[in-house]
């Protein structure tokens, strides 16, 4: 699955985040292929975010860099589209003009009906139309980031990058909202880029999780292939054989082994390639 | 504790204090009007002729008084009568159109450059001395530099409007700009929003409130200093009408300017008030 040498569509390529007397991480790789989701899970402060925002190309890291279709990220640009974790929707707009404001940057040609009725499609995709003419104020929790989903997705970007967007809703409207998410990026093969707190979430929604250990010096301790077939059902997800063992390794290592391996990288630890666990069914 | 009060009971209240406070005014005038009266001079006595009638002192006039002046002058507010008699409509009307063009040239010169300021910290930097020294001075401070070098009374006047509302609105554009939510702006930047859509769909929305914050209390200072602005420069407007009815004697006119001077004043706020809620947003 990860081809280091090989050439991915996205290319995480040595980043490294320091402060003078700090480093967040460092020497980190992996790769993103079409239409793959991964995400990454860590503790608070291993650089999880800078990660993430790297690859939006908000931010620049200290050392290495980022390659996607053969082009290196200089900054931000409409072909990787975020979900922020305060859905960071514009309250003096209502949600279709939110998503209509990412339409018209997307395409300056569009008159306003055009506009209308494009933002109007997308909310109806997240199940939002009946809100359309709500400002985020009328909105709950759970609305505001349907729309923030809305924002991204209208801009169809080569990869949705997500920055723990469910961690402020509660856990009924996170639940909904993830077999959402799971049923988008499956259906329209979306390559995805997501940071979670969530275990369940990860199991639900990744191809492949990577595990980061705590900071400084945080690393990619390894990389856990989800061999959990597709489509992946919330609701059933527990029943499916290798839930367990996929849930028990990930708690393991949010419990202990992330602070454990913390440091110094063990003997033999190829940083361009991180172990990979492909767990038996 | 803090329960919403009816309102019929705070206007109850609030007229219940106002006949009392009226009332007491006429009553301590009826009651003992110059009783006796401080022994005049002479002399003085002479030069007043008439006046000196009246125990040598201009009676505070009472609320009835005031009322019927008051009837008097807004039965007929735009009446002219050569240069030194017009109707207090007209006097409102000068005031009310210097502060207003004096308060448009600021916001034109304040929003603009608020706006720059607060996107460019370097520009932010360079300038704040400037705005820092200047901003406290009396705007009236600047009259005697304003009617030598522009040499006209009426544009001098609209000056010193101009550079006492240009404080609150340049500090608050700039202020609003520059803290504009950053995950706003990463939207912006990620939908490669572009400059000119980030200024106008972004940032001005954003900021839009705290700078008619800044309007808001501009024009609040530009009527307080119109009336003295217009008291040194002359000619026309409130403050001129009020230093000429001083010099008249004639009190109930004061009284009765005070009063158009303050419900102006309160117009004016309430509207920017109400522009204030157009923009503003909740999250």
């Amino acid at each position: 699955m990860n081809k280091p040498y090989g050439s991915p569509y996205v290319s995480v390529e040595g980043i490294a985040r320091r402060f003078p007397g700090l480093t967040v991480f460092s020497d980190v790789w992996f790769g993103i292929e079409r239409g793959e989701f991964v995400c990454l899970v860590g503790h608070s402060g291993c650089g999880k975010t800078t990660i993430l925002n790297i690859l939006a190309g908000l931010d620049s890291p200290s050392d290495g860099g980022v390659v996607m279709e053969g082009r290196e990220i200089s900054g931000p640009a409409l072909d990787r589209a975020v979900v922020f974790q305060g859905h960071a929707l514009m309250p003096w707009l209502t949600a279709e003009q939110n998503v209509a404001f990412a339409l018209a940057c997307r395409n300056p040609a569009w008159g306003k009906a055009r506009l209308r009725e494009e933002a109007r499609a997308v909310l109806a995709k997240v199940g939002l139309e009946h809100a359309a003419d709500r400002k985020p104020a009328m909105l709950s929790g759970g609305m505001k980031q349907r729309v923030g989903i809305a924002r991204a997705l209208a801009v169809q970007p080569k990869m949705m990058l997500m920055d723990e967007p469910f961690s402020a809703l509660d856990a009924l409207t996170r639940g909904s909202l993830q077999e959402e998410v799971s049923r988008l990026a499956t259906e329209a093969g979306q390559t995805a880029f997501m940071i979670t707190h969530d275990v369940d979430e990860a199991i639900l929604l990744a191809d492949r999780i990577l595990l980061m250990t705590n900071g400084p010096n945080a690393r990619i301790a390894e990389v856990l292939v989800n061999t959990l077939p597709r489509p992946r059902i919330r609701a059933t997800l527990h029943h499916q054989p290798g839930y367990h063992a996929l849930r028990d390794h990930i708690m393991d290592f949010l419990v202990t082994r992330s602070r454990t391996l913390a440091g110094a990288a063990p003997e033999g630890y190829d940083p361009r390639d991180p172990p990979i666990v492909r767990l038996a069914e | 504790m803090a329960r919403p009060v009816p309102a019929w009971k705070a206007a109850l209240l609030s007229l219940a204090i106002l006949a009392l406070f009226l009332g007491g005014w006429e009553l301590a005038l009826t009651a003992g009007p110059g009783a006796g009266g401080p022994a005049i001079d002479p002399e003085y006595a002479a030069l007043l002729g008439q006046a000196a009638q009246q125990g040598g002192r201009t009676p505070m006039p009472a609320p009835s008084q005031i009322a019927v002046r008051l009837w008097e002058l807004l039965r007929d507010p735009f009446y002219v009568r050569g240069p030194n008699d017009q109707g207090i409509g007209i006097q409102v009307a000068w005031s009310l159109g210097r502060v207003l063009l004096g308060f448009f040239i600021a916001a034109l010169v304040a929003i603009p450059l608020g706006f720059a300021i607060g996107m460019s910290p370097l520009l932010n930097a360079a300038l704040n001395p400037f705005i820092q020294v200047l901003r406290p001075v009396s705007p009236l401070a600047w009259m005697p530099l304003a009617l030598f070098t522009i040499q006209d009374s009426s544009i001098s006047a609209i000056f010193v409007i101009f550079i006492c509302s240009i404080w609150p609105m340049l500090l608050n554009t700039a202020f609003g700009v520059a803290n504009v939510r950053r995950e706003w702006l990463n939207v912006a930047r990620t939908l490669e929003a572009g400059t000119w859509r980030t200024a106008f769909r972004v940032i001005l929305p954003a900021a839009a409130p705290t700078i008619l914050t800044g309007m808001r209390i501009s024009i609040g200072i530009a009527w307080l200093v119109i009336v003295a602005a217009e008291m040194l420069v002359g000619g026309t407007g409130i403050g001129y009408w009020v230093w000429n009815q001083w010099n008249n004697l004639s009190l109930a006119d004061i009284v009765i300017a005070i009063l158009m001077i303050g419900l102006v004043g309160l117009a004016l706020d309430r509207l920017l008030g109400l522009i204030q809620g157009w923009v503003s947003w909740q999250e």
